[in-house]
């Protein structure tokens, strides 16, 4: 494990990771990661309204990497164990901005729902996001945090561009959600 | 009643609500994991505030971040002034937005679109957040 540690930093630097974390998010973590991204974006990103995207880009999808992440219960694991939320993010300056890439696990009953979710906000143009946005806003209708399936759509209009996104079934309950959010400077 | 005021944090605003002067405002960033739990003074403020309020009534929103757990509960904060509104007083909203954010002036309008309040957009140089 000792002589990957300088391949992993080299690998990491190659494909010019600004930042990555891996493990279990509290909202002291999530505020000290964004205070991070805010501190390297401001240093790298001149232009004012991206510097401000990739903020609100990183901030929804760590704090839905902090509400919906639930670590799998392992067979082996102790049952009365505390589940944490539990994922991986990576923010990655691109040639052509910047991408926010997460990843977590979800209940397999949930997946197909997120997937019709995406599948609309993929097929909408700008203008319908914003239709989606207000009429999801306007809805009345309340998720466990407050946001009640606005996060998506705000993650979609911020980047600009459409949400890449895959799920790996990971064994009968859970699947493992990715998600590669681009915005473009 | 008294006034209710809360400091701002990373993650929060500030409140700056004046039962006598008529005189609300919202400042800096409301970005918190639950926003319900701190939207929920505010809410519980504005109806009692709601119940004897002042002829005229004025929000002030200047906000440079706010999550999308943090959007509806806005709109809740809205929807007390429509109240307010609908009992013969005057109620505005005046959203201020940095003169670069496009977004924010956008989301300005997206509450506009919804809530039967007027709103003045009003273009600033820089948020003095946190």
């Amino acid at each position: 494990m000792l002589n990957r540690i300088h391949d992993l930093y080299d690998e990491l630097e190659r494909e010019r990771v600004m930042l990555s974390f891996k493990g279990a998010l509290t909202p002291e973590l999530v505020t000290a990661l964004l205070g991070a991204v805010e501190r390297k974006v401001g240093s790298l990103e001149p232009d004012p309204r991206t510097r401000k995207r990739v903020f609100n880009v990183v901030m929804e999808c760590l704090q839905n990497l902090y509400h919906h992440n639930a670590e799998p219960k392992l067979e082996n694991s102790d049952p009365g164990a505390a589940i944490e939320p539990h994922g991986v993010v990576m923010i990655v300056h691109t040639e052509k901005g910047y991408s926010v890439l997460t990843g977590n696990f979800m209940d397999g009953a949930e997946v197909e729902r997120l997937k019709t979710h995406l599948d609309r906000i993929n097929s909408l143009q700008v203008e319908e996001l914003r239709e989606f946005y207000r009429a999801t806003l306007a809805d009345g209708k309340y998720g466990r945090n407050g946001g009640g399936g606005l996060g998506m759509i705000d993650i979609a209009r911020k980047s600009g561009g459409k949400l890449e996104y895959g799920f790996v079934a990971y064994d009968k309950d859970n699947a493992f959600f990715s998600l590669n959010v681009n915005v473009t400077s | 009643m008294a006034p209710l005021q809360l400091e701002g944090s990373p993650k929060t605003p500030t409140v700056n609500f004046d039962p006598e002067t008529g005189l609300l405002e919202l400042k800096g960033r409301s970005i918190p994991e639950n926003s319900i739990d701190f939207y929920k003074p505010l809410i519980d403020w504005l109806d009692k505030y709601g119940r004897e309020p002042k002829p005229k009534t004025a929000l002030h929103v200047q906000l440079e971040y706010f999550n999308t757990s943090s959007s509806k509960c806005i709109l809740d904060v809205f929807k007390k002034l429509e109240g307010v509104r609908a009992t013969g007083n005057e109620v505005t909203v005046l959203w201020h937005y940095e003169a670069d954010d496009e977004d924010m002036l956008e989301a300005g309008e997206d509450y506009a679109g919804i809530i039967n309040i007027p709103f003045k957009m009003i273009q600033i140089e820089e948020v003095d957040g946190n």
